[in-house]
């Protein structure tokens, strides 16, 4: 939350990231210590670990996943609300999670339902991340007037939660995906300009701008291709935490019916749909999304830590 | 002082304008404002005359003062749905979500503070190892499925407590709220919790950061060379010293929990202005959901406004005109 401000001398230290492994040296490249210095941590391992797996599944859902659930000759209506471990009447499948109101097998569902989950949050967190590290560095390299006004739009953003400004904007916008979309990156792009904008200060007061300029680079040229690249750390690390808030932010949007439409059920989604049976006591509708939902959030903000830890120089032993 | 109040009145002036301006040009310019402002049975003539009469058909910039006017005289339009004044229908909703808010920043106080005390002043111990853990996953969890859970658990399988709606209401010294009644209570409890559960992560982390560089100031140290006992050092020296920043976030997060209480409102069925914000949007009852925002916004820009005040009447180092 508010700690993201602060990652403003984040610069030399973490260059390896940017760097990627290059060289002959096998032993000890930059990739490979920045690896070991993330995984020395067992908790982060094991996310790391957890959230590649869901991320596969996730792609790999049309080939993995029992059914489709998309698919209305392939879903069988007469088999909804079975519990987990029943088997189809029909078909003889075995329902390992149960099935949903509409009949649809929970893990199926879930699988497909992770898949947009991600999309969703992935999308308008790299979309949203272009625009505000733009604007972030801009502002920083114009100064003046233009960065005033950038900053004072940010900051004012940033004074409102994010969920108010999302149903704001859905309730003008209406429903769909793209319009999700939209409200995702309107909201999140204010966190990138500043985290970039921070960053950014920092550096084109560094001698290798001056150089640059010296040169007679362009503008342009500076600002992408020698700025941009030193913001690159503490700009990643607020990527992993926005995606997670994006994902959260979607389903939640969607619980409240305001989100993605019926036909692109999402995680947030099922869990709404499975709501109206909470109550009386079909408990796995919502659980297993949630569950799902819980585990892809926790994975993601796990991540997030180590990398906020390995990649600030200031906690290095 | 008074020149600083007086400088913050007139920023918040100024967004209040400028949010407000926002809001118009959103919900009143995209799509036909027509179709939102009149009964979908008139005929053309009626609509015509409609327009005319609403002043639609004059430029945007006069339609937006003639917005602020009325909205300054207390008028945000009438609700389709209710067919009442949409300001009206939401300050009567108004006192349940602020109640079910500040029982939620109750809750975050009482648990969070001892929790965060505890988990900063032994770190290393088992039971502190826990509690961040499970501060980490109260952060991680969405609202809305801690929630279901909540009723799954504590109403449906357990049968304990209430699942949805709000209870018995009592009115003590002029003030009607359902905090005062049992039935009441036992309503409130899992919203609250629901609500607070965020918050509550929130709190034991400052706390416990405080706590943990508060232990190693001079002043600490003193208190104990002088002989004081370890209760009246934690809970008066260290204690006062970590509460500015508590105080002061959980200040800006009121606004928040507000906000967020548009969630917890409608699993719960609570009768709040979160919940008539879905049904508006839902049912495209605009004047209702300019309305809500307008008060929304008035209450985030007055919530800053006095945590600034505050802040600085705390901490005199505080000054406008330092932030970056």
């Amino acid at each position: 939350m508010s700690v993201a401000g602060d990652e403003t001398t984040v610069a030399d230290g973490a260059a390896p990231v940017i760097e990627g492994a290059k060289g002959p040296v096998v032993a000890e490249t930059p990739f490979r210590r920045f690896l070991s210095e993330f995984l020395e941590s067992p908790v982060a391992a094991i996310a790391l670990a957890a959230l590649v797996m869901i991320v596969v599944l996730a792609l790999a859902a049309p080939w993995i996943a029992p059914q489709n659930p998309y698919d209305l000759g392939a879903v069988d209506v007469m088999d909804n609300r079975l519990p987990p471990g029943a088997t189809s009447m029909s078909t003889g499948m075995v329902y390992w999670l149960g099935t949903d109101g509409a009949g649809r097998d929970l893990l199926s569902a879930m699988l497909y339902g992770l898949r947009i989950s991600l999309a969703v949050g992935v999308a308008s967190g790299v979309i949203a991340m272009a625009i505000g590290a733009m604007v972030g560095l801009v502002a920083a390299y114009v100064g003046g007037r233009v960065e005033q006004i950038i900053m004072r739009i940010v900051d004012l953003q940033l004074s409102f939660p994010a969920i108010l400004i999302a149903l704001m904007l859905v309730a003008v916008l209406g429903k769909g995906v793209d319009k999700i979309i939209i409200a995702l990156i309107t909201v999140q792009w204010a966190y990138y300009a500043r985290t970039v904008r921070s960053s950014a200060l920092v550096e084109r007061r560094k001698e290798y701008v001056e150089a640059a300029r010296c040169l007679g680079l362009g503008h342009s040229r500076i600002l992408f291709c020698h700025v941009l690249p030193n913001c690159l750390p503490p700009l990643i690390v607020v990527a992993t935490v926005q995606v997670a808030h994006a994902v959260a932010l979607e389903a939640t949007l969607s619980f409240l019916g305001v989100g993605l439409p019926q036909t692109e059920p999402s995680l947030g989604l099922l869990i709404s749909n499975g709501f109206e049976y909470a109550l009386s006591g079909k408990y796995w509708i919502s659980t297993f999304p949630g569950i799902a939902l819980l585990l892809t959030i926790m994975t993601i903000n796990l991540v997030g830590d180590q990398l906020r830890d390995v990649m600030n120089p200031r906690l290095k032993r | 002082m008074t020149a600083f109040i007086i400088r913050r009145l007139m920023q918040s002036v100024v967004v209040v304008l400028v949010m407000s301006g926002i809001v118009f040009f959103g919900v009143f310019l995209v799509g036909d404002p027509i179709h939102m402002l009149v009964n979908p049975q008139m005929d053309q003539e009626d609509i015509d005359k409609a327009i005319r009469a609403l002043g639609l058909d004059r430029p945007v910039w006069e339609q937006y003062f003639h917005f602020l006017a009325n909205a300054v005289r207390g008028d945000l339009g009438t609700s389709f749905l209710f067919g009442e004044p949409a300001l009206k229908i939401i300050l009567q909703r108004m006192p349940a979500t602020l109640e079910l808010a500040f029982a939620a920043l109750f809750m975050a106080i009482v648990l969070g503070i001892p929790l965060g005390l505890y988990a900063g002043l032994k770190p290393d111990s088992f039971f502190s190892k826990a509690i961040m853990t499970g501060s980490i996953v109260g952060f991680s969890l969405p609202t809305f499925w801690v929630g279901i859970m909540l009723i799954m658990i504590f109403a449906v399988v357990l049968g304990w407590l209430p699942s949805t709606g709000r209870g018995e209401t009592a009115t003590v010294l002029g003030i009607t709220s359902s905090l005062f009644t049992q039935n009441g209570l036992a309503h409130i409890l899992l919203p609250a919790l629901n609500l607070a559960l965020l918050k509550i992560s929130l709190v034991i982390r400052l706390t416990r950061a405080g706590a943990r560089e508060a232990i190693h100031q001079d002043y600490i140290k003193f208190a104990r060379a002088k002989g004081l006992s370890s209760r009246r050092v934690i809970g008066v020296h260290l204690l006062k010293n970590i509460m500015i920043p508590v105080v002061t976030v959980l200040g800006l997060e009121f606004g928040n929990l507000v906000a967020f209480s548009v969630v917890t409102e409608t699993i719960f069925a609570w009768p709040g202005m979160g919940k008539l914000l879905i049904q508006s949007i839902q049912n495209l009852d605009r004047p209702v959901i300019v309305a809500y925002l307008v008060i929304i916004v008035l209450l985030f820009v007055v919530i800053n406004l006095v945590v600034d005040i505050l802040y600085s009447l705390l901490d005199p180092r505080v000054r406008l005109g330092e932030k970056g």
